[in-house]
């Protein structure tokens, strides 16, 4: 076999890189907190799509002329030929103020693809507390699920991963500016169980490993983990990259209504094969090794270890 | 050689092109599309209790349901949805129509009570002293209600020329009973709270029947579309339980259209490069997982055409990510083989350790991740909701699919015993010794 990379005894340089995002995503988180898109805030958001490259002040006289007054932000410019405005009302616009600026719109503008979408406090709040109840809620049962069928170690370090890579779309996100709504949940969603699927097949690699070299010391625990991770090296990466190339594809030719959520699975997949590898199972080592008792001594003739 | 097992092998791979190639474009027209695809609107209304309705019980909820439904159907909008929802112990009643038409006018009748009251008269009093032959309305005489008519309520024109609305009471006997004792003086007709008519009654009506006229002018004039809508909200019934408008959500179709035109182009772009790479890199196995995912493809559609499940973006996503899920079982079973046939074993032995092997690895992995999906189901709405469905059959399809289905296929064609050599299966040529 030839000389490869050793994942496991560099653990500390990939735990040190894990954490410094994770610290700068709680900054970010803190000092900017999230662009809540209008499935979490009460409001309303009209999209229009010109038929001609939007003009923001065009847009807000247009508005003004309805007397509906929106803030110095309101207004985005979107579509890659920037022919789609959307406009984000921080009140509940009544029918007949919809019915008014589609009017206008039509009188501007000379265009008829119109569409919005109003919610009201008590739906934002109700979604938002189901979008956390259900992240917590699919831990909780992969947690039971894994220990049952591995052992709780490996369930715990399963959740580590995917928490960290759900962590990490938000700090994106929350860095971009770009609206966590309804489908990014379900994005989120989508890679908690990519990030878990992708984490348990080299898990279920490590345990048939362990059945057949039954480590007994903390060294042998690191090898025969290492040497799991490279035999499940070529499937952890050709998995990515079809899942990726479905994502990529779908971001950038995809339709306008599942851009951000393309994107947040995009860095969520990178993420979640990262995790697998080099943050999920590096835990696991670290928690059993600590079962091991001559673990130190042997770590420093590794070479006495022959796999 | 074995012919009977390659031929068995051409035949299933012949039966699956086939079928996806035959009816698919079927298939595809029986999947009922999102409103984000489609084009429409969304409402959802709150049911509210009033001291005088009471609580919300079971019951009542279900009465506000056939109530909605058919005042959905009096829109004459095809295939509406209408779903309760309970968030958070309240009721919730979601209606979602697709297409494009007026939505004020949908809102109004979906939402709006025409509350039909007919009222006895008493002597009007002017200073304590009763005026003979005028009268006012008695309030605390009702005679009928809008639960007492028939739902055949319809527009015409009386003898006049006047807009009116023609309606029949279920009861007859009750309504001749009425116009009996009322005989000669006035019945007070009120609409939603507000005074209609207060026609004096010239003849006893047996049959049951009678008009509606109204103002000619001012907002609640009686046009004729006016009247229209009006039948249609009495032909209704009355809501048990006021119902309020918490949320509303309209798709441009044009808009939709082009999403979806995208978002197709965009996956069938995917699957390609996803079909190249893999024969790229597994070669005859990979052409095998790639004739396994067309048909994953096709029984999804299938099951959602089946099922009725509505088609979202967010649920297409999760099929274009449930095929990289199927694609993974397949990853994870040929690169077991290439691990067999590295540690020396022949082709055919490879293929059947290499299958069980693989075996544990993708049920745990996809057992996760549907419970991922369940809880999806379980706790989301709309959006997650239809995308956790998706998820969840994709996932049930493509352990059928991508583990049964081309499990059998490779067997069967490593049996058949048409090619020895380990590199159509991926297996780089020095790798087998290694």
């Amino acid at each position: 076999m030839k000389k490869r990379f050793d994942i496991i005894r560099h653990r500390m340089w990939f735990f040190i890189l894990s954490g410094t995002i994770t610290v700068a995503g709680l900054v970010v988180f803190l000092t900017m907190g999230f662009n809540l898109g209008t499935d979490f805030v009460a409001g309303s958001r009209v999209q229009l799509t010109l038929n001609q490259t939007v003009n923001t002040s065009k847009v807000r006289q247009m508005l003004d002329a309805a007397q509906l007054s929106v803030g110095p932000n309101a207004i985005t410019v979107a579509g890659t030929k920037r022919h789609t405005a959307v406009i984000r009302f921080s009140t509940v616009l009544t029918q007949s103020q919809l019915a008014k600026v589609q009017q206008l719109e039509k009188k501007t503008f000379h265009s008829t693809k119109y569409s919005s979408e109003t919610v009201s406090p008590i739906v934002a709040q109700t979604t938002s507390k189901k979008a956390v109840w259900a992240v917590l809620l699919a831990s909780l049962f992969i947690v039971v699920y894994v220990s049952i069928r591995f052992e709780y170690r490996f369930a715990v370090a399963a959740i580590v991963a995917l928490l960290h890579d759900a962590f990490i779309v938000m700090s994106v996100f929350a860095l971009l500016r770009l609206p966590i709504d309804l489908p990014f949940v379900a994005a989120v969603l989508t890679i908690v169980g990519y990030s878990v699927n992708d984490t348990i097949v080299i898990f279920d690699r490590i345990r048939e490993n362990q059945g057949i070299a039954k480590p007994r010391t903390f060294g042998e625990l690191e090898r025969m983990v290492d040497k799991s991770l490279w035999q499940t090296m070529s499937r952890s990466i050709n998995t990515v990259i079809t899942v990726l190339i479905a994502a990529v594809m779908l971001y950038f030719f995809g339709g306008e209504s599942i851009h951000d959520f393309t994107f947040a699975l995009i860095v969520g997949l990178v993420s979640g094969a990262y995790s697998s590898i080099f943050i999920a199972s590096p835990i696991w080592v670290v928690w059993k090794g600590k079962q091991m008792k001559d673990g130190r001594k042997d770590k420093l003739t590794p070479e006495q270890q022959t796999s | 050689m074995k012919w009977g097992r390659f031929l068995s092998f051409l035949l299933i791979v012949c039966v699956i092109i086939g079928l996806t190639a035959g009816t698919s474009f079927q298939l595809w027209r029986g999947v009922r599309l999102g409103l984000d695809l489609q084009g429409g609107f969304d409402l959802l209304y709150k049911i509210e209790s009033t001291p005088s309705t009471g609580p919300v019980t079971q019951k009542g909820v279900q009465a506000v349901l056939q109530a909605v439904q058919m005042r959905v159907d009096s829109l004459g909008v095809s295939s509406p949805i209408i779903d309760l929802e309970k968030a958070g112990g309240q009721n919730e009643v979601r209606v979602q129509l697709a297409g494009q038409f007026n939505q004020q006018n949908a809102e109004n009748v979906i939402g709006k009570t025409a509350q039909l009251r007919i009222y006895g008269p008493k002597p009007k009093v002017v200073s304590g002293k009763t005026v003979p032959g005028q009268y006012v309305v008695d309030k605390s005489n009702l005679l009928l209600t809008g639960k007492d008519l028939k739902s055949d309520a319809h527009y015409s024109q009386n003898q006049l020329g006047q807009n009116v609305i023609d309606l029949t009471f279920k009861n007859k006997k009750k309504w001749a009973q009425v116009t009996k004792k009322y005989l000669n003086k006035p019945v007070y007709t009120y609409l939603n709270g507000k005074l209609l008519t207060s026609a004096t009654i010239d003849s006893i009506i047996s049959n049951g029947q009678t008009q509606l006229s109204g103002p000619t002018s001012g907002p609640d004039a009686f046009t004729p579309q006016y009247c229209q809508t009006l039948s249609k909200e009495l032909n209704a019934g009355a809501l048990p339980y006021p119902l309020k408008l918490i949320s509303s959500n309209s798709v441009g179709p044009s808009l939709g259209f082009a999403s979806l035109k995208a978002t197709m182009w965009a996956g069938l772009a995917a699957i390609i490069i996803i079909f190249l790479f893999m024969i790229v890199f597994y070669r005859m196995a990979g052409l095998i997982a790639d004739l396994a995912l067309v048909a994953y493809g096709y029984l999804t559609l299938g099951t959602f055409s089946g099922m009725h499940v509505v088609l979202t973006l967010s649920g297409l996503a999760a099929l274009v990510l449930g095929i990289g899920m199927a694609v993974d079982a397949n990853i994870i079973t040929y690169e077991r083989i290439k691990d067999e046939v590295r540690n020396g074993r022949s082709i055919q032995s490879a293929v059947i350790a290499g299958n069980r092997r693989a075996m544990r690895a993708i049920i745990d992995a996809n057992a996760t991740t549907f419970i991922a999906g369940g809880v999806m189901y379980w706790f989301g709405h709309g959006d997650i909701r239809g995308f956790a469905i998706a998820l969840m059959i994709s996932i049930v399809i493509s352990m059928l699919t991508a583990v049964l289905l081309s499990r059998a296929m490779l067997l069967l064609f490593t049996k058949s015993n048409i090619v020895k050599r380990p590199w159509w299966y991926g297996v780089r040529k020095g790798g087998a010794k290694s």
